[in-house]
């Protein structure tokens, strides 16, 4: 009983330290006051104002479109990345290209950030929504390379053999027999891509440019100028967003959990 | 119990016509994987219609051997040949064989009729030729109630029926076979095999099946080739092989036998007349009806079936060959046979299987009974390599 308390305090203690903060940055979303720190009753006054504020909306909607492409071009790139470091056996370089791959994951952000604004220079470009696009898929790259990677290597290759040897060509072979099988790592791998580029700061800091400031760009830039329950009001839509995305993936997960304990029950049962 | 019979087989032996061409030819294959030589020079002839067997242990070439056919691998020299063509450098999806999996290698993501459909679709068949296939492929493996099922909502022997449908709906001119039936327990096992050659006789088709199970091996073969370490040892019939092995290796491999190691005294018969050997054994006499390719004083050995040994508690009239005394060590009782591990009373090791043919035995042979075992001079077989 006595064990029973301790442990049910330590939950609680640990739970407290993730989500309180979380839970007071919603809660004084709500606040009618203009003050963070004073409660001055319940008001949907902040989501009005963040709704009407333009610079706020503008660097959503930038942060969305860069999250959409990075995401997209960094998980075919990924895909590709792995498949060539689980397929094509030792090829010479590999342990080279394999590092590479890791690299990016441990590089400091500020690292990364600094030599892609020293490449755009270099290289003459205008800095702004492209710059952005293309570092947040160089970085995202990497971990879905990752995940697609340990996929690959469970992965059946005798499936892709009776796929040629039933006369199918090895492109063909790819998009019938391996893509839609390690797709769902392809789909978390994009997640992820998509979830780090929403929530980079330091890279698109170092990479943008004037007319595409991300969302963390302008909250960090409001918020050094004095919080407003604003901000308060766009964290805790995305934290919703990002709460539903989580429980829908923990419900299809259960779903197909359950249909495969159908699915051997029924091989046992026989014939219907 | 087989359901059906099928056809009577008939007598099937291209393999002693010199004028028969053969179907699929190994010539002079060799594949090395880095140092590692998988497969060693190695010739070898298969004739159309032919059920043939690769048996050895894992890692002795065999399955490599049928990657090469199916393309999955290329030879490092040598070359396939398959109806006198080279099919050397042609991509597995353009050769007119088809590979059953040990995996079974069952597409997860589509249904059983997908599945079986999937190879007929590449061939740009009509929709009406695939489907009409498909369900006789169905038909062909007792799974018509089955077809919109997905390969995880079968049990192991439906998959594995799944997996042959699908590698026999293309018709191809070989059907290579991985360990198909590895996965099955030996009931079902048994029960696949006599499917497995009535499905090859009634379709025409030639069987080249990898296995590691000699039972498996010889129950279905027309031939087997028996390998070792990337080379076969033996080409033959499974009775030839169980009979007249050619080596140690083979003999040994095959079933169960007594090896005993000697000396030739003889190989002469006692009346002058060639073609008995006898064998000097550290005081046994063996002999053996044979021509034996080895002279007097070569050593060989002396290989006899436990099957072909008769036990006894009584001494025999002739105890000059042929005739050895022991104690009954051990008794393994299978049932059908019990076989009884004898010491022979030099300390060497002999066993010798009995028929139970009654079930109750008056005088039944037992543990540390003092016996004498004996066999015919056509049982045994000299060794020489």
């Amino acid at each position: 009983m006595k064990s029973y308390r301790f442990d049910a305090t330590v939950l609680t203690l640990g739970f407290a330290f993730l989500y309180i903060p979380i839970i007071i940055l919603i809660v004084y979303s709500f606040n009618a006051s203009r003050l963070v720190t004073v409660w001055g009753g319940f008001s949907l006054h902040w989501y009005q104002t963040m709704w009407s504020n333009q610079g706020l909306m503008d660097a959503a909607w930038v942060t969305a479109r860069v999250g959409l492409l990075s995401a997209s071009i960094g998980t075919i790139l990924g895909t590709m990345a792995a498949l060539a470091l689980v397929r094509f056996g030792r090829f010479p370089g590999r342990m080279l290209f394999s590092g590479m791959i890791y690299a990016p994951l441990v590089m400091p952000e500020v690292i990364t950030g600094l030599s892609m604004l020293l490449l755009f220079v270099a290289i003459g470009i205008d800095r702004g929504f492209w710059t952005v696009t293309v570092a947040h898929t160089t970085f995202t790259m990497c971990y879905v390379a990752i995940v697609v990677q340990s996929r690959l290597l469970t992965f059946d290759r005798s499936l892709e053999e009776a796929a040629l040897d039933l006369g199918c060509p090895p492109v063909q072979t790819f998009f019938k027999i391996t893509l839609p099988l390690i797709f769902p790592a392809v789909i978390a791998g994009w997640m992820l891509a998509f979830t780090l580029s929403l929530d980079d700061l330091v890279i698109a800091s170092f990479t943008t440019g004037p007319g595409a400031t991300t969302l963390p760009i302008k909250i960090y830039s409001q918020v050094r100028l004095g919080v407003t329950p604003e901000i308060n009001a766009i964290c805790t839509i995305l934290i919703g967003l990002v709460t539903i995305g989580v429980i829908i993936s923990s419900i299809t997960t259960k779903r197909t959990e359950l249909r495969r304990q159908q699915d051997e029950h029924m091989a046992l049962r026989g014939p219907v | 119990m087989a359901k059906s019979l099928g056809p009577i087989k008939r007598k099937f032996s291209p393999w002693t016509d010199p004028a028969a061409v053969p179907f699929i030819r190994f010539e002079n294959i060799t594949k090395r994987f880095g140092t590692f030589t998988a497969v060693d020079n190695l010739t070898l002839d298969i004739y159309e219609r032919e059920f043939f067997s690769l048996l050895g242990p894992s890692g002795c070439g065999k399955t490599t051997l049928m990657r090469m056919l199916a393309g999955f691998d290329e030879p490092t020299e040598g070359r396939i040949l398959l109806q006198g063509k080279d099919i050397s450098g042609v991509p597995p999806y353009r050769r007119p064989t088809n590979m059953m999996f040990q995996s079974y290698a069952l597409f997860p993501h589509m249904t059983v009729e997908k599945n079986i459909a999937f190879g007929l679709e590449q061939d740009k068949l009509s929709k009406g030729e695939i489907s009409a296939r498909v369900e006789e492929m169905l038909k062909l493996v007792k799974l018509e109630t089955f077809a919109k099922r997905k390969p995880n909502q079968l049990s192991g022997g439906q998959r594995q029926r799944v997996a042959l449908a699908r590698s026999l709906a293309k018709r191809p001119k070989v059907l290579l076979l991985d360990e198909p039936l590895g996965a099955l327990d030996k009931k079902l096992r048994e029960e696949t095999q006599f499917e497995l050659m009535d499905i090859q006789t009634n379709l025409g088709l030639t069987f080249l099946i990898v296995t590691h199970d000699q039972e498996e091996a010889m129950t279905v073969s027309d031939r087997i080739a028996v390998m070792d370490k990337g080379v076969i040892m033996q080409v033959a019939t499974p009775a030839e092989i169980y009979e007249a092995p050619n080596s140690r290796y083979v003999a040994d491999f095959i079933g169960d036998i007594n090896i005993i190691e000697g000396t030739i005294a003889s190989t002469q018969s006692a009346l002058g007349a060639p073609g008995e050997v006898l064998i000097e054994s550290d005081g046994i006499r063996l002999a053996a009806e044979q021509e034996c390719p080895a002279v007097s004083g070569d050593k060989v050995a002396f290989a006899v079936r436990p099957e072909k040994v008769r036990i006894s508690p009584d001494q025999p009239a002739d105890t000059s060959v042929n005739a050895v005394h022991g104690e009954v060590w051990d008794i393994g009782y299978l049932g059908d046979f019990s076989v009884f591990i004898v010491k022979l009373d030099d300390g060497r090791v002999m066993r010798a299987a009995q028929a139970n043919v009654s079930r109750l035995v008056d005088r039944p042979i037992t543990f540390g009974d003092m016996v004498w075992l004996t066999w015919p001079r056509d049982a045994g077989l000299v060794l020489t390599r």
